[in-house]
């Protein structure tokens, strides 16, 4: 791989790509003093609205506002339609595989993926074998993080398919630009995103077989690092956001506890991970979940969105099988690539690893939130010797890659403006239809040089614009 | 609606509610502690009120040992351990209000959130600094702001019935719990005997209730027993008379749908029936205190109702 960076808006002679040339010319004939001032209703619009999450382990002031930047992220029409082809094709193919895994398991028949992979996974639930569910569905809600390496390529840095959060930063950063910036979207075609409430709750109504179905989020409360965006989403769709205590399972059916009686629930969009869901089928100390639902939930008297188990298929380990899974299931070329993968549990690629350390990033397979990694180029030498020696105690909870550039974007720091690596989430429905607004949320690193964008690392986010590219007609009028 | 909501919702404005009502009583302790006292000149009797009232006489003892001015006021303006003080009422309503703020205007929250706030600057200054007198006020005046904005901001649906709901039964419990004391305290003396100590006692409990103007406008005399406790029960004029709030939570309940509530519409209606169609002779003939304990007992029966209607539901 190319080891130079990619840069979103200025290409290799730093000249500006074409579906930036508006905002560039936007921004630099507008003054310093006005952007400055801007960002700060940003911040306080933001403050004001209580659009927050909460970092553990943080005892003061728990809530905080993730960083926005005012510099969107944009993306040409063209490119985006193969990234939207590419996440669908995906997503469809991780949706087959949960079916296939709980049902006839052909593709481990087949060799491709290694039984042990599958049936020792941490992820895989023994109590979804054999479950039929509505339209096959598992992930109904996806996000697949996008990385560009030097050259530009698109890479799938990982499938999310339990929770996947930060749809309500996309939305409410567009809403913040739109009103901060209305003139920017006066000149140029940007598709619009704000229909995604709309689109989730048609997802979430289809995926059961009931006629009118009653739908509800649910919550583990207002505590929960994300409960900000479980309560605008549930805002959004007109739903109510509901925590384990206001459900009760009688006759293995679910019911909210309403002010008008119970009242019977079909369709739950949880954002509570499987071992919290019901105390009496997984983690007994659960005070979040719902003695029952999952003896509901195996009778087909109620949707899980997403299913449970479909962390056996975003497993870092799992990860490296998809391209095959792709072909084996749709017969299809993979449209986006994966980044290629070493898998420490095999012994040939473990001593590669290991030779390597200074030159890959080191995972953990169940690791999320950019805890528990390795940057190798980033570390210092013995940050590098502690991994090592973690890595070699149990390799198969490691996997390898090579250091990717990211791609840059112009960003506001201290100093003005300078290029900070970013990442892309497009956030990927299934129902009837998959489908995805065009965007996503852009997570930007905003430490100099530094390539974690997660928001509990010191990310912050951007806008994510999806532009149709100014024909040469319109080009030459402007000028 | 949840009942979660509805149950938060409902204590938000209890707390607030029984904020301002304990304010009302330690302004009206604190006022009298000063006047001239029958036999002793300490006013602790006066100020000891409270805590018969709100039944917390043991836990303060406990405490701090014995009756003494600045210390009863701590223990019920800001002593976080006292579950009736103003600090911890003030800071219950905020988590209620914090967990319904999609429920709630964006209005009514921030008075919620501000009252809060500024309760907690208060407190880290010194209670007595700030005045009882102006403390008791501005907890008064944090509770206005607050049905105002409740009244002027809030959709007329279910939230807006169950804060009224959380206010009208705080308030009627509260009102019923001042006459009895003030009624208890003036029990020993015979009637007419002592009438300048008989006119600043009823006074005294008539403004704590916002209802001195009031009784001069309808009755135009010295308060007496049975005009203090007509008022105070039986007329429908009075915004804090128990009949006030009945008939408020009965029109309340009977408003919100569905069928589950039945117990409780029937018993709020039912009240409000015996109160429309008492007189204050037949009151004072059954017992004024027996009547009021009787009462006191059919309101918290009517809370536990609504409990289990709409809070709790199953």
């Amino acid at each position: 791989m190319v080891r130079s960076t990619y840069d979103e808006m200025y290409d290799v002679r730093g000249d500006c790509r074409a579906h930036y040339r508006t905002f560039a010319r936007w921004l630099a004939a507008t003054p310093a003093e006005q952007l400055e001032q801007r960002r700060r209703e940003a911040d306080l619009l933001f403050h004001r609205a209580g659009i927050t999450f909460t970092l553990y382990g943080d005892d003061q002031g728990t809530e905080r506002l993730i960083p926005f930047d005012t510099i969107p992220r944009s993306i040409p029409a063209s490119e985006w339609r193969k990234i939207e082809q590419g996440c669908i094709q995906r997503v469809r193919a991780l949706n087959m595989f949960l079916s296939d895994l709980y049902h006839d398991q052909r593709i481990v028949k087949a060799g491709i993926v290694p039984a042990e992979q599958v049936l020792a996974n941490e992820g895989y639930q023994l109590a979804m074998q054999g479950i039929d569910l509505p339209h096959n569905l598992y992930a109904h809600i996806a996000g697949v993080d996008l990385v560009r390496d030097g050259d530009g390529t698109y890479y799938v840095l990982e499938d999310n398919l339990r929770t996947p959060s930060g749809v309500s930063y996309m939305l409410e950063n567009r809403k913040m630009m739109m009103r901060l910036f209305p003139e920017l979207f006066a000149g140029q075609r940007i598709a619009p995103v704000n229909h995604y409430p709309n689109l989730l709750l048609d997802t979430l109504k289809s995926s059961s077989l009931v006629d009118h179905p009653s739908v509800v989020v649910l919550t583990p409360g207002r505590y929960n690092s994300a409960y900000f965006e479980h309560a605008f989403l549930a805002r959004e769709m007109g739903v109510e956001l509901v925590e384990g205590a206001d459900l009760f399972v009688r006759d293995e059916r679910v019911y909210m506890r309403t002010t008008a009686g119970p009242q019977p629930v079909d369709v739950i969009y949880r954002r509570i991970d499987d071992a919290f869901l019901d105390p009496l089928a997984f983690n007994p100390d659960s005070m979040l979940g719902v003695p029952g639902l999952l003896a509901a939930y195996r009778k087909g008297n109620v949707v899980l969105a997403n299913a449970i188990g479909t962390g056996v298929a975003d497993d870092k380990s799992i990860y490296p099988y998809v391209p095959e899974m792709i072909r084996f299931y749709l017969d299809e070329e993979p449209i986006l690539q994966n980044v290629p993968t070493w898998q420490c549990r095999k012994p040939a690629e473990l001593s590669h690893v290991l030779a390597n350390l200074e030159q890959l990033v080191v995972k953990e397979t169940q690791g999320s939130g950019g805890y528990g990694m390795l940057v190798g180029p980033a570390a210092s030498q013995a940050e590098i010797e502690t991994f090592r020696a973690r890595l070699k105690a149990n390799p198969a909870a490691y996997i390898a890659q090579p250091t990717l550039s990211l791609s840059t974007c112009p960003t506001f720091v201290d100093s003005g403006i300078a290029p900070r690596h970013i990442d892309l989430r497009p956030f990927v429905l299934s129902g009837r239809e998959v489908r995805l607004v065009p965007g996503g949320l852009t997570r930007v690193a905003l430490r100099e040089g530094s390539l974690v964008v997660n928001s509990s690392q010191g990310g912050g986010t951007k806008d994510t614009w999806v532009v149709e590219e100014p024909t040469v007609a319109a080009e030459s009028r402007e000028v | 609606m949840l009942s979660r909501t509805a149950a938060d919702l409902y204590w938000m404005s209890r707390y607030l509610e029984r904020a301002e009502n304990m304010a009302r009583m330690l302004d009206v302790s604190h006022s009298l502690s000063l006047m001239p006292q029958g036999g002793r000149g300490d006013g602790l009797e006066e100020l000891a009120m409270p805590l018969l009232i709100t039944g917390t006489l043991d836990a303060y003892l406990e405490r701090h040992g014995e009756l003494d001015a600045e210390r009863i006021l701590h223990f019920f303006a800001l002593d976080a351990d006292n579950p009736a003080s103003l600090y911890s009422c003030l800071r219950a309503a905020r988590a209620n209000a914090h967990a319904v703020r999609g429920r709630i205007t964006a209005d009514v929250w921030e008075n919620i959130n501000a009252t809060w706030l500024e309760m907690r600057h208060i407190a880290a200054q010194s209670p007595a600094n700030f005045g009882a007198s102006h403390f008791c006020e501005w907890v008064k005046e944090r509770s206005h702001l607050f049905r105002g904005a409740t009244e002027g901001t809030i959709m007329r649906g279910n939230a807006y019935r169950f804060i009224r709901l959380g206010t009208f039964i705080e308030r009627a419990d509260n009102t019923l719990r001042l006459l009895d004391a003030r009624n208890q305290l003036m029990g020993d003396e015979p009637p007419g005997d002592s009438s300048a100590r008989d006119y600043f006692q009823w006074s005294a409990l008539l403004r704590a209730l916002s209802a001195y103007e009031a009784h001069a406008a309808l009755y135009r005399g010295s308060p007496r027993v049975a005009q203090v406790a007509e008022l105070l029960l039986l007329r429908p004029e009075v915004p804090r008379s128990l009949r006030s709030c009945i008939g408020a939570l009965s029109q309340i309940l009977a408003e919100i749908p569905g069928n589950n509530g039945r117990p409780a519409q029937r018993m709020a209606a039912e009240l409000e029936a015996r109160l429309r169609f008492t007189g204050i002779e037949e009151v004072l003939e059954e017992g004024l205190q027996a009547w009021i304990h009787d009462y006191i007992l059919l309101v918290r029966q009517l809370g536990s109702a609504v409990h289990s209607a709409y809070l709790e539901a199953v």
